[in-house]
């Protein structure tokens, strides 16, 4: 193993995949708006598939395009499209992070146990507060001080985080809350039709928009997902960045996870156990290379109301709905292969005896 | 990748050859003979507080409990090595034990080698569908098994419909495989020890397994040295696949009661297993012995909690914990050799 595994040599970048390079690319015209094109592409299309989606939801099911329908659909995906959004920056950056349901669940035991112990609600949301900064600077530090792969961290913390809504709150349900806080989870903002976990994404996508695509530290995520090196010779503080975005992933995801307790009003250990691959899924359809260094936040916008229509509708057409994972889970790997179909029909014709390095990145080696 | 290391020591420096030798082997023995260490003090601990722990019935219980996972951790061995992971093997288990065990119910008189034959098969395709996916896809394994993951998952939610395959439609020649002691032991432990000694030397010994290291220890340069990468991944999830096929049959012969939910969330157990028993998590390092003996520990400590009468809630979060332990001491170790050999090797250049 290298001594460093952030410390990848410049050739054996996934060239094809970071914007530095089309930046660079011979076939470049001019500037800014052509280094953006091919994000546009994917985004166009994802475009299309959501209006194909709702498009087909409204062919299968007369109740799919009617207002009660689209709020429901908001309410049942908010927690999701709200944890995708830090997802995305740290995927961007070149790391993952699979422990996000396992917050959820984590801040939803704590919320539980802290309300059956008569806390006050006000003091336990500092205490949720806390508790998702702590898990986000855990997971943090293991990847960039210590150095571990963000893969070994994720699955270690998805099972440690877990264990410990398991310990906190064991196999009790804590299910009374007040009823101001549960209309939270299930009415909309006054005066309006949008649920309040959709008014939270709608203004966390406009801050981490802003963050990402406008600001120096945007574009550092961005370099240090194209190039933790260059990124770091560059002057960017990578290992920085990279431990806040895990914090304020766990600071979402604990968040998150009041927002899914009041919701269904009840607080459980396994709270939303296996969503990460539904957040990994909607990150990655949204165009977000897996290998880092190129996504949008516009492409996750899109991505979640595919999402939400295409579950909304498996809900409408009876579609056992403990095998969704199905769906998601070739969704994801949809999303994955669409993006590379050139590259691999090139290498199924036998034309393209690579000699390129394969990509690599700090979650895990592609193999040939 | 200890291997590794001791090649990029100039040849001609023969003391200081033997000296980093020493270091590796130490680093070996920390990886075999430490987690067997730790074994031995715990067992020894929770026995001076417990004796029933260390009685017979419990040891048989302990062994019968790990036979499952220790050959999960076989077939996971195989793919870590090769730097890649695979999440499905509990679902594969899953669908296996579901699918494979009501055949008796639909055809009464199946013989049971049968019903093995088919958790094979569809371990097999299972394995063979990540394979395809990881080795030509080029699409880092991580992403793939936790689609196949829950894809397998909801095949199976799929096909059990609200069913479940009960103990009175299975034959009794069926149950009894995970009952069946020679001198106390429990004799299908004895079989699978055999299997992953088989694994152990396969991996140790023959050109294909080696390959798998070098796979893991420097993807690129094992390809450049004329390695098959793709075939050898390719094989190792095949394998891998397999192996949880034939431990969902397992599976369901020790626990009779097999629903949809049979393996959920044993993929975490597993890899935690591997990881705890020495095979470093970035590939090209582990045994399959050592992976089992993590597999053996981590069934010891849960048994010890009911013993001592611990929740078994502490279970996952123990498991969890466990693993990010064992990368953190590996990473610290790697650390620590690299700047050993760098120091020596520019010691001897001077």
């Amino acid at each position: 193993m290298e001594p460093d595994q952030n410390a990848l040599p410049p050739e054996s970048l996934p060239s094809e995949n970071t914007e530095a390079q089309r930046a660079t690319s011979p076939r470049r015209a001019s500037g800014f708006r052509s280094a953006l094109q091919p994000a546009l592409r994917w985004e166009t299309g994802l475009a299309i598939v959501a209006v194909a989606v709702v498009v087909f939801g409204g062919l299968t099911s007369s109740q799919f395009l009617t207002s009660a329908n689209f709020f429901n659909m908001g309410v049942s995906s908010g927690e999701i499209a709200i944890m995708a959004l830090p997802m995305t920056l740290i995927i961007i950056s070149g790391e993952i992070d699979l422990s996000v349901a396992s917050t959820l669940g984590m801040s939803s035991a704590m919320l539980g146990f802290l309300w059956s112990k008569h806390w006050p609600m006000l003091a336990i949301f500092v205490i949720l507060a806390v508790l998702g900064v702590v898990a986000g600077l855990f997971n943090g530090l293991l990847v960039t001080r210590v150095g571990l792969p963000s893969l070994a961290v994720a699955i270690g913390t998805l099972g440690l985080y877990r264990g410990i809504a398991l310990i906190i709150l064991g196999s009790n349900t804590v299910s009374n809350f007040p009823a101001p806080y549960n209309a939270i989870g299930v009415n909309p903002v006054p005066h309006t039709n949008i649920p309040y976990s959709v008014a939270i994404f709608i203004v966390l996508a406009v801050i981490f928009g802003v963050v990402l695509h406008a600001t120096a530290t945007g574009r550092s995520i961005y370099a240090m997902g194209a190039s933790p090196e260059a990124a770091l010779f560059a002057g960017i503080r990578v290992k920085r960045v990279k431990t806040m975005l895990f914090v304020v992933s766990g600071l979402v995801c604990s968040m998150a996870g009041a927002l899914w307790t009041f919701r269904l009003s009840t607080a459980v250990w396994n709270n939303a156990i296996g969503l990460e691959l539904s957040v990994v899924a909607i990150v990655l359809l949204a165009g977000v290379s897996i290998f880092g260094g190129k996504g949008s936040i516009i492409g996750v916008v899109l991505a979640v109301i595919v999402f939400a229509g295409l579950q909304n509708a498996l809900l409408l057409t009876n579609f056992n709905q403990e095998a969704t994972g199905i769906v998601t889970g070739g969704l994801l790997l949809i999303s994955v292969f669409v993006p590379n179909a050139a590259a691999l029909l090139d290498r199924a014709r036998g034309l393209a005896i690579s000699r390129k390095p394969a990509p690599r990145s700090a979650i895990g080696a592609a193999n040939d | 990748m200890s291997a590794a290391l001791t090649e990029r020591q100039d040849p001609s420096s023969a003391p200081a050859r033997t000296s980093s030798r020493k270091l590796t082997e130490r680093v070996f023995r920390i990886r075999e003979s430490g987690i067997i260490a730790v074994l031995i003090v715990f067992v020894a601990i929770t026995a001076s507080i417990q004796p029933r722990f260390i009685d017979q019935a419990n040891i048989q219980f302990v062994l019968s409990n790990t036979t499952v996972y220790a050959l999960l951790a076989l077939g996971e061995t195989m793919v870590v090595i090769s730097r890649n992971v695979d999440l499905s093997v509990g679902s594969v288990l899953g669908l296996s034990a579901y699918v494979s065990t009501n055949l008796f119910g639909h055809s009464p008189g199946i013989p049971v080698p049968v019903v093995f034959l088919v958790g094979l098969g569809i371990g097999l395709a299972c394995g063979i569908a990540n394979g395809l996916m990881v080795a030509i896809g080029r699409v880092p394994s991580l992403v793939v098994t936790l689609a196949t993951l829950y894809i397998i998952r909801g095949i199976d939610i799929l096909v059990v419909g609200g069913n479940e395959v009960v103990a009175q439609t299975l034959p009794s020649s069926f149950i009894a495989i995970p009952r069946a002691n020679v001198f106390g032991v429990p004799y299908l432990a004895i079989v699978i020890a055999a299997v992953i000694g088989a694994g152990a030397y396969y991996l140790r010994s023959f050109r294909s397994g080696r390959e798998l290291y070098a796979i893991g220890s420097n993807p690129e340069a094992a390809r450049l040295a004329g390695i098959p990468a793709g075939k050898r991944v390719f094989t190792a999830f095949a394998i891998s696949g397999g192996i949880a096929g034939l431990a969902g049959v397992l599976w369901a012969a020790q626990y009779q009661t097999i629903d949809s939910t049979a393996g959920t969330g044993y993929e975490l157990t597993v890899i935690s297993a591997v990881v705890v028993g020495g095979v470093a998590i970035f590939g090209g390092s582990g045994s399959a012995v050592g992976a089992a003996v993590g597999a053996l520990l981590l069934s010891t400590i849960s048994s010890a909690l009911n013993v001592l009468g611990i929740s078994p809630d502490w279970d996952q979060a123990i498991a969890g914990f466990l693993l990010l332990l064992a990368i953190t001491l590996d990473r610290g170790i790697s650390v620590k050799l690299t700047a050993a050999l760098r120091k020596r090797s520019s010691g001897v250049g001077t």
